[in-house]
């Protein structure tokens, strides 16, 4: 089990090395002056009128040397938690990250919610219920999320229900609210720190504004995970041990809930990390349709114009979020599952 | 003797359409209704794509796929006489765009799957047969490609290359190979160490013939099935690029340009909020169709070729 852990563990830098070379090579496309972005260790790339001065920032970050030098140089800024200088945000793109995590973080954890308690839910139903109405109902719905792309699906959500639910972070009367000094951020999600502050219509506006984002991004990975979750389960259901279950005389509840759902969860744990990158990459199309400001909506503004930094610094940190995750996902599966152990 | 020539040859084709129609796969997929609805949807749209000039008709001189506008003004029109689905943000006829959108539709779906296909089968036969250091790396490779989230991956290239239909077709390719080569390894793996191969093997046949006439035929199926599915999602990721303005450049006919004209209107007027409907609606409805018509057909298409699908569903 710890060889199997550590095996894991030492993977994980090697993987980030291979994108850090996968993103640098892509950048190699575009010319030295662009990519100055991705070097300025400050804000001077902001005030700069002629050429002399890009010339001597060319030089001076070494963007005139062989190439594994200018690797090597990026590499290092990475280290030291440099992402280059973001026009976009007039500001340095780590702290572009810093500053726009928590608003995408807030939105990625309440759609995390739907996923756990209905998704599996349907799908354990759709199985147990095989071909009845129910089920049919249920695939259909899976088979139609699965060709309803976010932004379709955003645009009508806005349609039929801007009137209660509003693009938007927070409301006009609510902002100052969060603005005054009497208002204390701990985590900078505003319902979170609505329920810290005690203040019930903070957190009732902040989520009413959240209502229709959540839904859009986890209709994204509802028809994976309800696909996956029915099928594990009619093969768990076939399996000789829910036989022998049934055979005991145990009530079908209890061999549905504690013989066959156990084990048919055991793939659905494996998307887990195929369920963040769907969440992170559907962020970026639902934060623009409602206008909701987080990295999403950073990215895709940032990409508009061009701004390489900050659509790098995003990348990175998706791909560091996604094998980070999917490590998270093995060691569990570990632990769940003990065939994977004795391999 | 041409006459001859050519009765034979017409029965010849005949003869195989009608065996090709009444083998049992073929049977079982038309009259399942899920199939035969995707076949009939993606049959639709190519005809659609094929009479686009007949359909929506292109004002003389100009290029065809980009979308004729009456007026510079920015609020939508409702369906009228002239423009029978209404015009959208900035007077862009909604029926022109999505009829010659579909041409772009096509194009990029059939582009992305086979340039991905190509490279992914390419790379993952290569690994395959050449198995042990080869094979490793460019698994691990393939490892490295999927750790980033694909939209995403899409996004970063589209911004490197550049905006433009073209470029999100090489981003899409770029990031779209690695499930096909992991496929194709797999599969050419297992055919690998039939006997008829050993056969080939020992009668001296050389690598590419052993690759080409013995491994790829038979290992090709389930890519197939795969691709069908591919075309449906990749049009989706190009119109999602579109949509964030990432693709076609402003008046190309694309489905995915013609869903974010519709962005800044779904909120309607006061005190009628649905009165931009059409603005959304048609566009969404003609990508969703064509997203449901191929999942559908790959769908069906899988449980002909894959027999451990069959009666699982």
């Amino acid at each position: 089990m710890l060889a199997y852990i550590v095996r894991r563990l030492l993977l994980l830098p090697v993987v980030l090395f291979g994108v850090t070379l996968i993103i640098f090579a892509m950048v190699q496309m575009v010319g030295p002056y662009k990519r100055l972005s991705l070097y300025v260790s400050d804000a001077t790339l902001a005030h700069i009128h002629s050429d002399e001065e890009l010339v001597r920032l060319v030089h001076k970050y070494g963007l005139d040397r062989p190439i594994y030098e200018q690797y090597a140089g990026w590499l290092s800024g990475l280290f030291h938690g440099r992402l280059g200088y973001s026009p976009t945000a007039h500001l340095m793109v780590q702290d572009a990250l810093v500053k726009y995590l928590p608003t995408t973080a807030e939105l990625a954890l309440f759609s995390l919610i739907p996923l756990v308690f209905f998704a599996i839910r349907l799908g354990v139903f759709s199985a147990v219920r095989q071909n009845t109405l129910g089920d049919h109902l249920t695939r259909i719905l899976a088979i139609t999320g699965w060709s309803l792309p976010t932004f379709v699906a955003g645009l009508l959500l806005l349609l039929f229900f801007y009137k209660w639910f509003p693009a938007g972070r927070l409301s006009v009367w609510t902002i100052p609210i969060v603005n005054s000094p009497d208002w204390h951020s701990f985590t900078r999600m505003y319902t979170i720190d609505a329920v810290l502050n005690g203040n019930w219509r903070v957190f009732l506006d902040a989520l009413r504004h959240m209502v229709l984002p959540i839904v859009t991004l986890s209709y994204i990975s509802w028809a994976l995970i309800l696909r996956i979750t029915r099928s594990s389960m009619l093969e768990t259901l076939r399996q000789d041990y829910v036989t022998t279950a049934r055979a005991k005389g145990l009530p079908e509840k209890i061999v549905i809930n504690r013989h066959a759902r156990r084990n048919a969860l055991i793939p659905v744990a494996t998307v887990a990390g195929w369920t963040i990158a769907g969440l992170m990459g559907g962020v970026v199309i639902t934060e623009t349709i409602f206008n909701y400001p987080g990295l999403g909506r950073f990215a895709a503004s940032a990409a508009l114009q061009l701004d390489i930094a900050a659509v790098l610094g995003f990348a990175l940190f998706n791909g560091l979020l996604l094998v980070s995750a999917n490590l998270i996902v093995d060691v569990m599966y570990a632990f769940i599952d003990p065939r994977v152990r004795l391999e | 003797m041409m006459l001859d020539l050519l009765r034979r040859g017409t029965r010849l084709v005949w003869g195989a359409l009608r065996r090709f129609f009444s083998s049992r796969a073929v049977r079982k997929f038309f009259s399942t209704p899920t199939s035969a609805t995707g076949f009939f949807l993606v049959f639709a749209f190519a005809v659609i794509a094929l009479l686009a000039p007949v359909l929506a008709p292109p004002r003389p001189g100009s290029n065809a796929y980009m979308i004729p506008r009456d007026s510079y003004l920015n609020e939508p029109q409702p369906p009228s006489k002239e423009h029978p689905l209404g015009t959208t943000s900035g007077q862009y006829d909604i029926w022109y765009g999505l009829v010659w959108g579909t041409r772009t539709a096509f194009r990029i779906g059939i582009v992305v799957t086979f340039g991905s296909a190509l490279i992914g089968i390419l790379i993952g036969t290569l690994a395959a047969f050449y198995s042990r250091v080869f094979g490793e790396i460019s698994m691990r490779i393939v490892d490295i490609f999927m750790t980033m989230p694909f939209l995403i991956a899409a996004m970063v290239m589209t911004t490197v290359l550049g905006t433009g239909i073209d470029n999100v077709m090489v981003a899409l390719i770029a990031f779209g190979w690695m499930t096909y080569a992991r496929l194709a390894r797999g599969d050419v793996m297992t055919v690998k160490n039939l006997d008829y191969v050993q056969a080939a093997r020992a009668v001296g046949a050389s690598d590419w013939r052993i690759i080409t006439r013995h491994l790829l035929p038979n290992a090709i199926f389930p890519l197939f099935v795969m691709a069908t599915m591919d075309i449906g999602s990749m049009v989706l990721a190009a119109a999602g690029l579109s949509f964030l303005g990432l693709g076609a450049e402003l008046g190309y006919a694309d489905w995915g340009q013609m869903v974010s004209f519709a962005r800044n209107w779904m909120s309607g007027t006061v005190g009628s909020p649905l009165v931009f409907w059409y603005t959304i609606i048609f566009p969404g409805l003609t990508i969703v169709l064509f997203g449901l018509g191929w999942n559908l057909m790959g769908d069906g298409l899988r449980d002909i070729f894959d027999p451990r699908m069959r009666g699982s569903k």
